[in-house]
């Protein structure tokens, strides 16, 4: 019995690591889960004190928590840790004071402050044991989580705990902090503080005091209570100050500056009416000739500053920024005279060798000159099943090995590399925007121009009289002031946004939901967008007995090759039989044999002495007792909802860009519906230029990709969305982030997005009329400050209220909710 | 009625010492962090180390 692989595309000879442990522990016939991870127990080898554990790692990590007194950390959740396979942990790198100074965020020779981004952060027992680490090494003064940043923050001695010291007891508890030069935390803890918060507390408090002293004058005052009047005009105005100039002072600062770039938006009215108001409530009090506006003026700020407020979504957990230096590795070995030794990316030169052991990531193209070279390009392509390569072979950067050390010599700089070099594309230099413009945009120009116009006119219709005229120029100022109309795209689109949220599609701010709704052009990637990364799909040609299927069950059950774990799980948890002379030929199968029979599987080479290399997909051959019986397919399959997606095409163009061979064209055929809207073979720089080309016929394209290879065409279209199938992951840069599992929901979305833009246009329309009404009283000249006080609280609650319901109601109707 | 001038400077002064009661907050980072305390507090101080499964 047989068993083969035919190399398809990924299949490659050379597949197969040879492994053959003995078979003393027993299988577990019914399921058990891991006490550390929850994950299923394969074997009995790992067993303390009858707790199961799934490999030595997470073995390893229960050993340390209870050799500290800390096993509690299981008392609060079940199977609270991180599986872990891996037992080598390589963190000399962080000895180099270059990349050690790159990564504290305070030293001196008493006190390290560091902050580690620790992505398995997920449950109470988290919190419990990272906050504990002084109990593991007393020179730890601090640690504290951020438990939605996933962030660690640590004190500690340098004199008695080196940061690899810390950074080895954090991977031996099972947290392996992420390191990456171009860090998250980085980014988040650079975020320009603006003070929002302060500010917005600012504007409430003058709002509230000027609320309170407004009233009485609203009531009426009586002859001789005319003295409190003047006391609380003064009043008035002083807390009118730092809500102009403390709270709304970025208004006058944006409108200047955006005046200064021939930019007409909406801060410009709003200056003007900020501005407007307080004046006019200044001249008034002064000359006692009215109460003036200052409870209009301090409710405008609050409630503006509330609509910035609340369209400003953070994700902390999820970077929409990443590039390729986020993922690559801060350091690599190199070897020299001396040995081996750390160099910084940054300084890894052409002809260095560099060693890259199990899991690392390949930094630069390289050539392979030692070793055996498996490779995993899941980052870059978003294929997961492993490639390997032959010596002398140049592998481009970005792979992943999987297999053993591997020596390989640099042939590019990292910066110049086949996937690297497309960060030297302009498209990346251009920072900002270059998206499309925001209805709020487009309709505050003319809705400035006009409001001018019409304050104008109302003036010189008053002119021989002045002070008439003045009073209606200010008063339509005031009243149109376009407060509404500010408020109604973050509501409503903060709104939108926490209904993307709860349907794991992530966007990266307001303005990608109209991005959104603007498309017509929709470009997919095939690997790992389209097709799911994790599962390939498993095929069984021919008939095995239930007997046979034992029988390449036991034996596939002794291989950590990844197609025989695949077949493994297809054919489900059998009883395991003795398997004896088992061998194992890297590129070419097994043999072994069980009982009575001789099991062969893999390739024709193994089993028919011949290389027949027909297939697309990858096959694995099978042979019993010299009887070839069939063979296995592995074929990635489809997410779900891709039917859902094809009748997209009926309002959407679509098309698909992929790295891969055309062997899946005639499948993919249903949903892009004409051949020449399929490209195959692109390279990372083609589908960028695809995606430009695109553009130059006007299209509004929007772009689905998952890998680095996609990074320029989601940073060169209209919207580039990244799917993940596991957020904290890497993805790269992008404007929205879509979970895997929610990828049928697309079209919704879609549609939804439409929505929300309508809902937006509505709630204009209600703010201008409101503006109207308001108009209607001030071109009079004859605005009071009560009707103004009156007007503007109300058309902001009734634009809140009517963009949260309309946007619920347009979710439902979805089935977003 | 004066005392009216009074009152109203006594409510200003409270109102600004809540105002800055919570700038103190703000600037000393106290709402930075607004989950994680929420979890700690629930998790218990130390064991009997015999307790622990």
């Amino acid at each position: 019995m047989p068993f083969i692989v035919i190399p398809g595309p990924y299949s490659n000879p050379q597949f197969w690591i040879i492994e053959n442990p003995k078979m003393t522990e027993s299988i577990l016939s019914e399921k058990t889960v891991c006490y550390h991870c929850g994950e299923a127990c394969l074997t009995t080898r790992y067993t303390i004190a009858e707790k199961q554990f799934c490999c030595q790692g997470c073995k390893a990590v229960y050993t340390i928590l209870a050799d500290n007194n800390l096993c509690t950390y299981y008392n609060f959740n079940d199977h609270p840790g991180a599986n872990r396979n891996r037992l080598d942990k390589r963190f000399q790198y962080l000895d180099e004071p270059g990349i050690m100074k790159e990564l504290v965020d305070y030293t001196d020779e008493q006190l390290t402050i560091v902050t580690l981004y620790i992505p398995h952060i997920h449950c109470s027992s988290c919190i419990w044991l990272l906050e504990k680490l002084n109990k593991f090494n007393p020179a730890i003064y601090y640690s504290r989580i951020d438990f939605l940043k996933k962030q660690l923050n640590v004190k500690f001695n340098p004199a008695a705990i080196s940061l690899r010291e810390l950074v080895e007891l954090l991977y031996d508890i099972g947290y392996e902090p992420l390191i990456s030069l171009q860090d998250v935390i980085k980014k988040q803890n650079a975020e320009p503080k603006d003070n929002l918060v302060q500010r917005i507390a600012v504007a409430g408090f003058c709002f509230g005091n000027v609320m309170l002293l407004s009233f009485p004058e609203y009531l009426g005052l009586s002859a001789f209570e005319q003295s409190f009047k003047h006391f609380f005009g003064w009043l008035n105005i002083l807390f009118c100050m730092p809500a102009v100039f403390y709270s709304g002072w970025e208004y006058f600062s944006s409108a200047y500056s955006n005046l200064k770039n021939r930019v007409l938006n909406i801060d410009f009215p709003l200056a003007l009416g900020i501005a407007v108001l307080f004046l006019r409530t200044v001249t008034e009090v002064i000359a006692h000739t009215g109460a003036g506006f200052a409870d209009t003026l301090c409710g405008l700020v609050f409630f503006l500053l509330v609509g910035k407020f609340v369209q400003r979504k953070t994700y902390h957990h999820i970077s929409f920024e990443r590039d390729y230096r986020s993922f690559f590795p801060v350091a690599v070995q190199v070897i020299t005279d001396e040995g081996e030794k750390p160099v910084p990316l940054a300084e890894l030169k052409v002809g260095q060798r560099i060693i890259l052991r199990h899991n690392e990531i390949i930094p630069a193209d390289a050539i392979l000159l030692k070793g055996e070279a498996l490779i995993n390009f899941s980052f870059v392509t978003g294929e997961s099943v492993p490639v390997s390569k032959t010596l002398g072979e140049i592998i481009y950067a970005g792979g992943r090995q999987t297999s053993e050390a591997i020596e390989l010599e640099v042939v590019k700089p990292v910066s110049q590399s086949y996937l690297t070099q497309l960060w030297n594309n302009e498209v990346f230099a251009r920072g900002g925007n270059n998206r499309m413009e925001t209805f709020n945009q487009r309709v505050s120009k003319y809705f400035t121009i006009v409001l001018l116009v019409i304050a104008i006119a109302s003036l010189l219709v008053w002119l021989p009289n002045w002070q008439r005229g003045l009073a209606a120029f200010t008063a339509v100022l005031i009243v149109a002031c376009p407060c509404a109309l500010a408020l109604s795209t973050p509501f409503t689109m903060s709104a939108a946004l926490s209904i993307f949220d709860k349907n794991l599609f992530y966007l990266k701010n307001t303005a990608v939901v109209e991005q959104l709704a603007g498309i017509n052009t929709i470009v997919f990637d095939k690997t790992g967008t389209i097709t799911a990364p994790a599962d390939s799909h498993v095929g069984l040609n021919g008939y095995l007995t239930d007997h046979q299927k034992q029988l390449i069950y036991s034996v596939c059950s002794n291989s950590n090759h990844p197609l025989s774990r695949m077949i493994c799980h297809y054919l489900g948890n059998l009883e395991k039989l003795p398997v004896v002379n088992y061998r194992e030929v890297a590129g070419m199968g097994i043999t072994a044999s069980v009982g009575s029979h001789e099991v062969k599987i893999g390739g024709g080479r193994l089993l028919f002495h011949k290389h027949n290399d027909e297939a697309d997909a990858t096959k694995v051959l099978l042979m019993v007792d010299g009887v070839y019986l069939g063979y296995f397919t592995f074929r990635q399959h489809y997410r779900n909802g891709l039917k859902r997606i094809a009748q997209l095409g009926t309002d959407y163009k679509l098309f698909l860009l992929s790295g891969d061979s055309n062997h899946e064209k005639d499948e993919l055929l249903s949903v892009f519906k004409l051949p020449e809207r399929m490209n195959f073979n692109q390279s990372p720089q083609d589908k960028l230029d695809f995606i430009r080309l695109l553009q130059q016929m006007n299209a509004r394209v929007m772009m689905v990709g998952d890998g680095l290879n996609d990074a320029g065409a989601l940073k060169q279209s209209d919207l580039g969305i990244a799917v993940t199938d596991n957020v904290n992951n890497f993805s790269p840069g992008c404007d929205a982030i879509l979970d895997g599992r929610a990828f049928d929901k697309l079209p919704q979305f879609l549609r939804f997005a439409k929505n929300t833009v309508s809902i937006i246009h509505v709630s204009f329309l209600i703010s201008l009329t409101y503006n109207l009404i308001g108009l209607s009283y001030a071109i009079t000249g004859l605005l009071s400050p009560l009707t103004a006080a009156v007007l503007m609280p109300l058309s902001t609650a009734t634009i809140i209220s009517f963009t949260s319901i309309a946007t619920h109601i347009a979710a439902k109707k979805r089935n977003l909710l | 009625m004066s005392i009216i001038y009074f009152l109203i400077g006594c409510s200003v002064l409270l109102a600004l010492a809540f105002l800055s009661a919570f700038f103190w907050a703000q600037r000393s980072g106290q709402n930075d962090d607004l989950y994680t305390p929420s979890v700690r507090i629930l998790l218990d101080d130390e064991q009997d180390p015999a307790e622990d499964k």
